[in-house]
């Protein structure tokens, strides 16, 4: 599976770190901008600014119409060349980052947007805007993911819901969205974020990586359906 | 087969800060700036409404906005943002408890504005969900949560909890505008603002918006991981850009204690050494670090402060030890902070050069 990964978080790039992908330069091709690949076969390619800004501590100070100018290269210089599946990533909100890139999209086929959002009211609160910027602009909702949903306590496996319980299931009731699944809170889940390590490889037996995996394959059959 | 050109710089040095960049409400895609110098002149002005008054020169000059707000702050004493470099950090729940905590003394008074427009959460965390605004002759009163401590956001404007602010830049900025200039703030000792994450226009526009009046300085948020702290250099950088003293940094969600069998757990680890190290590097203040707790959450859900509900747990000892003037209480064995300011003292220290004391 060929997939792309587009971050648009302009101002708060984190997917390069995450992914473990070290400062490099975006070269120009014939065909556009060559993304990023992070392994060696080319199977995850990204764009994102953090591969653009000279200084990583450099702060993206512009406002919506340089953003919108840089999502619209983002979407149509890149080569991106044959993919199954293009991610892209976004900040919180609705506003010039989320418009853009629709705009920018429209073009082409548009299947639609994940919602993540922490179990707590205050954080649904802001994802029953974003349900309704998507329903506004025309973007199918292919499902809402409940991050950081309960935390097993590695030395007694007591469960404490730091962030609150099942806001996201009942989110997507109340608003009748697919819920396509919860993600606990797991220090092995951010630690191998934070190296740039593939969680999914390196702790496949834990129940993260079932909770990850089962809401990847209830997508994936949402897209093929 | 790729013919490699050359690399691709983008609009040069990528981060040029755009210091009094203003773009008009109805600014093409492509917009300079008002204060650039291709306003007017540039290839995407052409039929842009507001062509000829920038091509005159007459957008560059400063907004009268500004002096209107200056005017209208000079009851403000104290004027503080809260930032962060990413999203889900804390920040709204630092804002809402940093007020109280201000609050707590009676003889003081607060205001808490919230100018994340898109992600309005400061009602929902004040207790004051489906709260409105009303009109005086002086202006846009705020909603109350006590006697003393007075709150405004987008939200109090929005007729259901539904709906969402779809407003590209200009838009927000001019709301951020009516809120300083418009809403009847009367005395106040603080004003907290809470912001979204980032460094945009929300960002631009009040400090834009209150270079007359001045701020005071910035606290920042950050988790301890360095996917946290690596947006937090930014948002460092962002500040000495823009001449906004950084108080101190509070490290959020550090640590959880398991209520059954007390062990901590490191959930958001903090791999580069956290908040501490970076403010070593950085030189600044590192003003505490405030563990996760189950009942945080809860009383933001309730629209409580979680400083009344539970104020002998180790998040709320944390929090008014980053507001409070320094205790004699020692602090927690597992804290080794090498410098701390707290925000009270900080002010009392620091004036505006209006201020008369």
């Amino acid at each position: 599976c060929a997939v792309g990964i587009l971050d648009v978080d302009l101002c708060g790039p984190s997917i390069p770190r995450m992914l473990c992908v070290k400062k490099t330069e975006v070269h120009q091709c014939d065909a556009g901008w060559v993304p990023v690949y992070a392994d060696p076969k080319q199977q995850l390619a990204i764009m994102s600014i953090g591969f653009l800004l000279e200084d990583s501590n450099e702060a993206v100070i512009w406002r919506g119409p340089k953003k919108t100018a840089l999502i619209g290269q983002f979407v149509s210089d890149v080569a991106w060349g044959e993919l199954d599946v293009l991610l892209v990533d976004t900040p919180p909100g609705t506003s010039d980052e989320h418009l853009s890139v629709l705009e920018n999209l429209r073009k082409h086929r548009v299947d639609g947007a994940v919602l993540v959002t922490t179990p707590q009211a205050v954080s649904t609160g802001d994802v029953r805007r974003e349900i309704t910027f998507c329903k506004k602009t025309a973007l199918k909702i292919l499902g809402i993911v409940e991050n950081m949903s309960g935390f097993v306590c590695p030395h007694c496996s007591e469960c404490s819901n730091i962030f609150s319980k099942g806001g996201g299931e009942e989110l997507a009731k109340l608003t009748g969205s697919v819920f396509l699944g919860s993600v606990p809170l797991d220090p092995h889940l951010t630690a191998t974020l934070e190296e740039g390590q593939d969680f999914l490889q390196a702790f496949p037996e834990s129940s993260t990586y079932t909770a990850i995996s089962q809401i990847v394959n209830t997508l994936l059959s949402s897209l093929d359906a | 087969m790729f013919i490699v050109i050359a690399p691709v710089s983008v609009y040069g040095k990528c981060a040029c800060f755009e210091r009094w960049r203003t773009f008009p409400n109805d600014a093409p895609e492509h917009c300079p700036g008002t204060s650039s110098d291709q306003a007017g002149k540039s290839s995407a002005c052409q039929g842009c409404p507001n062509q000829n008054i920038c091509a005159s020169g007459a957008a560059k000059a400063p907004d009268p906005a500004i002096e209107e707000i200056r005017q209208k702050l000079t009851s403000v004493k104290h004027k503080i943002l809260v930032l962060s470099g990413k999203g889900g950090v804390g920040k709204s729940t630092f804002s809402a408890h940093l007020s109280h905590a201000l609050a707590s003394d009676d003889s003081k008074e607060v205001a808490l504005l919230d100018v994340d427009i898109c992600g309005p959460s400061i009602p929902k965390i004040m207790g004051l969900e489906g709260e409105q605004v009303h009109q005086s002759g002086s202006g846009w009163s705020p909603v109350y949560v006590e006697d003393n401590l007075a709150v405004m956001s987008i939200g109090f404007l929005l007729s259901s909890p539904d709906d969402a602010v779809i407003w590209r830049g200009p838009k927000k900025n001019g709301m951020i505008k009516q809120f300083l200039r418009d809403v009847d703030w009367g005395e106040v000792d603080y004003l907290i603002v809470d912001t979204p994450p980032g460094t945009s226009d929300e960002h631009l526009s009040i400090v834009q918006y209150l270079s007359g009046a001045g701020i005071d300085g910035a606290a920042i948020i950050t988790t301890p991981q360095e996917v946290s702290l690596q947006d937090v250099r930014k948002e460092i950088r962002f500040c000495k850009k823009v001449k906004i003293p950084v108080i101190g940094v509070i490290e959020n969600m550090s640590g959880f204690v398991c209520p059954k069998c007390k062990n901590t757990s490191q959930i958001f680890p903090p791999t580069t050494g956290g908040a501490q190290r970076m403010c070593e590097e950085l030189n600044l203040p590192l003003l505490g670090r405030v563990p996760l707790d189950p009942r945080i959450g809860r009383s933001c859900d309730e629209g409580r402060s979680f400083l009344t509900e539970v104020p002998d747990s180790p998040a709320a000892v944390a929090y008014q030890n980053i507001v409070q003037s320094k205790s004699s209480k020692p602090q927690q064995a597992s804290l080794k902070q090498t410098c701390l300011t707290q925000i009270r003292d900080y002010c009392s220290s620091h004036s505006t050069p209006d201020d008369p004391c």
